[in-house]
């Protein structure tokens, strides 16, 4: 069911939740985090149906923030779902006028009791998730930094401004080449000397694992461009000859290793539902991310230049 | 829940991309061949086929891993490949992708033959080598004996023979390895599980052997551990001081079925309390293990089951019945004698239940009643802990009327969860006390996230973490309790008819009755 308040405080707001809640039964019991999602309204249909599919996995109760019309008269208007397509609850807040920057007057109250709180910026996000007032009521903030106009210099921000606790979805799709190519090094191989990552241009993830490789290796990795999709290739020399995973259709990858035959491997691209329920399931710091992170800091890849 | 064995230790410490404090990235299993016997099975179908996409799926499988399968039938690669992907199509719970389809059809094989034929087997020992030359499968072979006991000798012998079994000179630097996997039964009685596990031994170093209980890959059983373990809550009412009895029930709804030829003669008490309901008591009763590695895990197990008791009087403490005809669950069924296959002077028993005590200082008179049965009203298995009664009720007699035992019932099936059962007061003006439920469901806090058994536990044997298998030690410690029973059985009674639909022969009732205690409702 739907329930539509406007002009509404967040009393009323918790009133409506216990009468739907009553109506539909059971359907909102058995929630284990609270997801804080700050977009607009252009972006909040596909962030908050990632988010419920997303909450078939973690139910949580969803809050979308929506900032409106910064210069008008104060107002909070919610639009409350509940027992449909999910688990979970989800709520849109659109607030109005100077409301909007104290978004966590409204978001502190229908914070869920006893369990997690995550915020996550799909579009722009704050250059210090933790010192953003809606950032500072979670414990995982994720930011995407695919989603900003500079990638890099978001990456860079996100390095200096980092608390235990903060993660990157661009991170978060590292994931499925991280463990592809974790599994290829638990086989024996010879003395690598360099390595090279190919993605697309603007590809923080591809630089995040550039980054990676070159700190957990020790070996220089040069980060080249190509026309995608995402990320199409990753390469080392060896003593042998090359070690080289290649994905160029985005959806099955070929691992080359020398003397060897051609294996492959599924490796698809994956939807934001699927990265976030990665990035929800486990809610500790991600302190790899970090060290990549930090080393990208002072290391930037980029274009020809080796991490 | 249960940690990394040193097998995947080890490799941190060879492998600069792995690192314990890197969660995201999975375990994933090594370059591998998977042979499998018994592939047109119902496991195999049902189970084992959906889970290896599944695995694959999730992205935890390596490149280049590749299923051989071996049967009678007429058939090539083609005709494995299409039951492989009939299985996957029906029975995977993840979705279907082409991609990851094609990764798994490319290491298809199938290679046709009978067990006692040598030719079959060197063409099974080729196809092997094939693989590891043309999908890097590094010499490891893992043999998934997915076939009845008695045709063990025959295929482990032929292993041997054909050279199979030996994993052969170390491929760059790395030794290869050989796994074999059995599933239960692991023998009939004590004898019959020696002498199963002796052909095993004769070819098989006893690390390399992988036994399937898939109750114990289950999160549920896993998550006793968790439960008992990582939290401060229980564990100090986790005792005689505190728990009255414990239950511990596996009932299923169905008879016989397709397996009547294999059921008649072995019964309830083998197929289910040896394995299952004992290897649950062994985790419900056990002490903390000093870590979740294979050896200190094992270790308390055999000691739990070591302290296992048997009633001083197995015609009181023990019960046995057969299901005859009646209605379960809305349609008319036979009887037990009445199903196909089964002989109609058949002494075999479809139900069974036995109180044991566990002699040890944390459980010294606290009994622990099992229980599982045949065409019971619905399928269900659970670990109920029944805590003692408040020793003094400062309420009038009349307002704890409702109240009942506090409970701690840890449901393994379906609906897997945890419940707390305890007194709350009902709202009203009168102090009326009754009993409510706290409950813990997976399918509402963790929904779609929990592996099926069969994933887990085929990833675990692929990576060699050996935990959540039982060894040898504790068959056969199974098979000294459950032994005697089955003597006493055999020489003195005969199963006692049940209503099929109803929870379960008189005696099983009078089994708790003597002490004033009830079965909880099934």
């Amino acid at each position: 069911m739907t329930i539509d308040l406007t002009e509404t405080t967040t009393g009323a707001i918790h009133d409506a939740l216990m009468q739907a809640r009553r109506q539909v039964g059971g359907a909102a019991l058995g929630m284990v985090l609270t997801l804080i999602i700050v977009t607009d309204e252009s972006a909040q249909y596909d962030s908050v149906r990632a988010a419920s599919q997303a909450g078939r996995e973690h139910p949580c109760r969803v809050l979308g923030v929506i900032i409106r019309n910064p210069a008008g008269r104060s107002r909070l208007d919610a639009e409350i779902r509940v027992g449909e397509g999910g688990p979970g609850e989800t709520l849109l807040l659109r607030m109005h006028g100077p409301l909007g920057q104290h978004a966590d007057s409204v978001i502190a109250p229908l914070v869920l009791p006893d369990t997690p709180v995550v915020t996550w910026w799909p579009g722009q996000a704050p250059a210090i998730p933790s010192a953003d007032p809606l950032g500072a009521l979670a414990q995982r903030r994720v930011t995407d930094a695919a989603a900003s106009d500079k990638p890099r210099q978001m990456l860079t921000a996100l390095a200096s401004g980092y608390r235990p606790g903060d993660t990157d979805l661009s991170w978060t799709r590292a994931t499925s080449w991280r463990s592809l190519l974790a599994a290829t090094f638990d086989q024996p191989y010879g003395n690598m000397t360099s390595g090279t990552v190919s993605a697309e241009q603007h590809n923080p993830s591809a630089d995040l694992i550039a980054t990676w490789l070159a700190g957990r290796l020790g070996i220089p990795v040069a980060r080249e461009v190509s026309a995608g999709p995402g990320i199409t290739e990753v390469s080392f020399a060896t003593a042998d000859g090359d070690i080289t995973l290649s994905r160029p259709d985005g959806r099955t990858a070929t691992l080359a290793k020398p003397g060897q035959a051609e294996r492959r491997v599924a490796l698809h691209r994956r939807e934001t539902t699927e990265l976030l329920a990665e990035e929800l399931r486990r809610l500790d710091p991600d302190e790899v991310y970090a060290e990549a992170l930090a080393r990208f800091a002072v290391h930037p890849v980029d274009e020809g230049t080796s991490a | 829940m249960i940690t990394q064995g040193s097998a995947a230790g080890d490799l941190w410490a060879v492998n600069p991309l792995r690192d314990p404090r890197d969660r995201r990235i999975p375990r994933v299993a090594g370059p591998c061949v998977l042979v499998m016997f018994g592939v047109t099975g119902d496991l195999a179908r049902k189970k084992l086929l959906p889970a290896i996409y599944d695995l694959a799926n999730r992205g935890l499988l390596p490149p280049g891993f590749s299923l051989v399968g071996f049967a009678r039938r007429d058939w090539e690669n083609e005709d494995f490949a299409k039951l492989t992907y009939d299985a996957i199509k029906e029975h995977a719970r993840t979705p279907f992708r082409e991609t990851v389809w094609q990764q798994v059809y490319e290491g298809v094989r199938f290679v046709q033959g009978e067990f006692g034929d040598d030719a079959a087997f060197d063409r099974l020992a080729e196809t092997v080598k094939q693989l590891d030359a043309e999908r890097g499968t590094g010499g490891n072979c893992a043999f998934y004996l997915s076939i009845p006991p008695k045709a063990f000798p025959d295929v482990v012998q032929q292993l041997k023979r054909s050279g199979l079994s030996e994993a052969g000179q170390p491929h760059s630097g790395i030794q290869p390895w050989r796994r074999v996997v059995i599933e239960k039964p692991f023998g009939h009685d004590l004898a019959s599980a020696k002498e199963l596990n002796a052909i095993l031994d004769a070819v098989f170093p006893a690390h390399s052997v992988f036994r399937i209980d898939h109750y114990l890959g289950k999160e549920t059983v896993q998550n006793i551990l968790a439960l008992r373990f990582a939290n401060t809550l229980y564990e100090p009412i986790w005792n005689r001081g505190y728990v009255d009895h414990v239950q511990i029930t596996m009932a299923e709804d169905i008879g016989t079925g397709g397996r009547a030829g294999y059921y008649d003669g072995i019964g309830a008490a083998r197929d289910v309390i040896q394995n299952h309901l004992l290897q649950l008591l062994a985790l419900t009763a056990m002490e903390e293990p000093l870590s979740f590695d294979a050896d200190s895990l094992r270790a308390e197990k055999e000691k739990a089951l070591s302290a296992i008791r048997l009633p001083a009087d197995l015609a009181t403490g023990t019960a046995r019945g057969q299901y005859a005809a009646g209605w379960q669950g809305g349609i008319q069924v036979p009887g037990f004698l009445e199903e196909e296959g089964i002989p109609t002077d058949s002494r075999t028993e479809t139900y069974a239940a036995v109180r044991l005590g566990v002699d040890t200082r944390r459980w010294a008179g606290v009994p622990f009643f099992l229980r599982t049965g045949k065409r019971l009203p619905r399928r269900m298995t659970e670990i109920a802990l029944m805590f003692q009664r408040a020793p003094h009720l400062p309420f009038a007699a009349t307002d704890t009327e409702e109240l009942g035992q506090n409970a701690l019932v840890i449901r393994v099936q379906p609906d897997e969860g945890v419940t707390v059962r305890f007194g709350s007061k009902v709202p009203g003006s009168a102090m009326e006390v009754r009993d409510v439920n706290m409950d813990f469901a997976y399918g509402e806090s963790f929904t779609e996230s929990s592996p099926e058994a069969y994933e887990r536990l085929l990833l675990d044997v692929l990576i060699g973490d050996p935990p959540l298998f039982p060894r040898q030690e504790e068959v056969e410690l199974s098979w000294r309790i459950l032994d005697p029973i089955e003597e006493f059985w055999a020489e003195h009674t005969k199963p006692e008819p049940y209503q099929a639909g109803s929870s379960g022969p008189a005696s099983a009732d009078a089994l708790m009755g003597t002490s004033g205690r009830a079965w909880r409702r099934l």
